[in-house]
């Protein structure tokens, strides 16, 4: 008796701090553990972001920038006809990069999931797509110029061919090779999503339509494209982002002849001009945001997640 | 509505590559009865309904609704309709617009097909449910809602795939009832795919045992029941037991006698054939005691007993009784 009344003295104690312990974890811990992605989120997205509004509104000349709150940024970028054009000009590739891979990306999708029968080659045929990808995004576009410039493999194999006489001059350095950049580079963030919704599709509600007597065509468009249209939301935030964002892609495709937002505001930074890119990188976020959010009215996405 | 059309299978196979699973069937089923395929899983009932269908090609054999062959039409085109076993209702359609689907698709104006898809509703009591999704309807409502819209286009043929077996026991047995209504109201031929025997005895005018792609027996329940033609049927069906004919010295094969024909007694017991066993396990159904024996010449020696008849005198787990019937209880089995 005495032996375990001494024996439990200590684990008395040592029970006691173990409840303290409990006591205070329970209020502690989800802190703890929203931590992590808390700090990451704040030093990674909000400083930055709050750094661009600040720099924004500060004023600078042709050596150095001051620190200040002036609207003269916003109002010259506003007031330029030169933002208007290029914003538009930005808008028209986003909008004909989108069509393209939606285009091609729900045709893609469509065969894979529905067509390719057994699960092997979806996953054999899925990763043939993703090939491209294992390459940079540069390399990728470079590659186009050898094989669509003036005297390039597709100009002198149609000459030798005898289908034309005179090289095609729109193939490359135009609105049509910056465009088929972004196609080649963005498809397959569009296949991804709407596979991915495509095959979360129960398969007897395809026998349901027939059943009901649809054709194929009244299925694709009454039952699967309804249901696919979160993943077409997903892949199309991807690809109007993305290409609303980028800059190398028109600058290497276009030949330094057209311009983007996104090249814009390169071509500031490298003026060091950084007030005025930050407040062109402002009203670029801004809209992006709003086309977003416009997207995510239209589709609720929240059922892919 | 339409009458219901006749279904006349004529050796109809279905192999998937090298298996087979429907193995060359013929069964005739009668303008406007209620059919069901009954079976455990594997045996080919869900592919005959599939073929019967359109779902599912036909490997060979024909298909014939009403007079015509109708093994390459596609489903519209038979006068059938499916109720799918998860229902498959559009989840993007509210209950009309689900209901109304196939007269979307011939075509019909919008206010004459929510019209009439308000009435269907209405016939399976869902009419207050109209404007929503199926994720907000419970199991059974959108089976309702799923039977409606199988009825709309008005089948001569509605298949239905194990309907009732996604649902609760006691919606199951409130639902068994509504499809009997519904049959009787509607008077077309409806086929039921389940693996549940008492299904099959409670809505059936024509229950088709299956077994390994075969038709091991096809009738009225209550011949399936009192004359099962094999050992198969007579285990599946259940309530009987299956003996070796040779144990008992009635010869020949197996026969089967009812668990409910059944007496136990001591050596006094009258009937005409007796054997001696050992009581297994015992269980109290209320309304009735289930006992199971170890006999000679039987796997499964099951009896059951009046509750008053057991209580007057009872038996416990590990004694020695005897378990007698008369001779005309037996019923030969063809194998």
């Amino acid at each position: 008796m005495t032996l375990t009344a001494e024996t439990s003295r200590p684990s008395a104690t040592a029970a006691a701090g173990r409840a303290r312990r409990v006591r205070l974890l329970p209020r502690v811990a989800p802190y703890l553990q929203a931590a992590p992605l808390t700090v990451t989120l704040l030093l990674f997205l909000l400083v930055p972001i709050l750094t661009i509004v600040a720099v924004s509104f500060w004023d600078y000349d042709s050596v150095r920038i001051y620190p200040d709150f002036v609207l003269t940024n916003y109002t010259e970028l506003l007031t330029s006809p030169v933002t208007w054009k290029t914003y538009l000009n930005t808008l028209k590739y986003a909008a004909l990069t989108w069509a393209i891979t939606l285009g091609i990306g729900f045709t893609v999708a469509y065969f894979l999931a529905f067509h390719v029968r057994s699960t092997t080659w979806q996953m054999v045929l899925f990763l043939v797509c993703t090939i491209p990808f294992w390459t940079s995004n540069i390399i990728r576009m470079i590659s186009w110029i050898p094989f669509l410039g003036r005297n390039g493999l597709l100009n002198s194999g149609l000459i030798s061919a005898g289908i034309i006489d005179q090289p095609l001059e729109f193939l490359l350095f135009s609105d049509f090779s910056v465009v088929l950049a972004f196609v080649h580079l963005y498809a397959l963030f569009m296949v991804v999503p709407i596979f991915n919704s495509m095959m979360r599709i129960d398969r007897a509600l395809i026998e349901a339509a027939r059943d009901g007597g649809a054709s194929a065509a009244q299925t694709l468009w009454n039952v699967i494209l309804p249901l696919t249209k979160p993943g077409i939301a997903i892949g199309s935030i991807f690809v109007v982002t993305l290409v609303m964002g980028d800059f190398i892609t028109v600058r290497l495709m276009s030949g330094g002849q057209s311009a983007s937002i996104g090249l814009m505001i390169a071509n500031e930074i490298s003026l060091l001009q950084y007030p005025a890119a930050a407040a062109n990188a402002v009203v670029l976020l801004a809209v992006v945001l709003i086309m977003v959010v416009a997207m995510l009215r239209v589709v609720d996405i929240r059922k892919e997640l | 509505m339409t009458a219901g059309s006749t279904v006349e299978l004529v050796k109809l196979r279905k192999a998937y590559g090298g298996t087979v699973a429907v193995d060359g069937i013929d069964l005739r089923i009668a303008a406007g009865s209620y059919c069901c395929l009954l079976g455990p899983s594997g045996c080919g009932k869900t592919s005959t309904l599939r073929m019967i269908a359109g779902h599912e090609d036909i490997t060979d054999g024909d298909l014939l609704i009403g007079d015509a062959v109708v093994n390459d039409d596609p489903p519209a085109k038979r006068g059938t309709a499916m109720m799918f076993q998860s229902y498959a209702l559009f989840p993007h359609l509210d209950c009309t617009d689900n209901v109304a689907f196939s007269l979307k698709m011939k075509g019909v104006a919008k206010e004459e097909r929510r019209r009439r898809a308000g009435e269907m509703l209405d016939l399976v009591d869902m009419g207050k449910y109209a404007g929503r999704l199926p994720s907000q309807l419970s199991g059974g409502q959108q089976q309702r809602v799923a039977l409606a819209r199988a009825l709309i286009t008005r089948p001569g043929v509605l298949l239905l795939d194990e309907p009732l077996s996604a649902l609760d026991p006691f919606l199951r047995v409130r639902m068994r009832e509504e499809l009997k209504r519904l049959h009787r109201d509607i008077g077309i031929t409806f086929i039921h795919v389940t693996h549940s025997q008492t299904e099959a005895m409670a809505l059936a005018d024509l229950a088709v045992v299956m077994n390994q792609g075969r038709i091991e027996q096809a009738g009225p329940p209550r011949e399936l029941f009192n004359q099962p033609r094999t050992a198969f049927v007579a285990r599946f069906i259940g309530g009987h037991n299956v003996i070796d004919g040779g144990a008992i010295g009635v010869g020949g094969g197996h026969c089967a006698v009812r668990a409910d024909r059944i007496q136990l007694g001591g050596a006094d017991l009258p009937t005409e054939i007796q054997v001696e066993g050992t009581v297994r396990s015992l269980e109290y159904h209320g309304a009735s005691v289930h006992l199971s024996l170890d006999v000679p010449g039987s796997d499964e020696f099951a009896v059951v007993l009046d509750e008053a008849r057991y209580f007057d005198a009872p038996v416990g787990v590990g004694d020695r009784v005897r378990a007698g019937w008369g001779r005309r209880d037996i019923h030969p089995l063809v194998a």
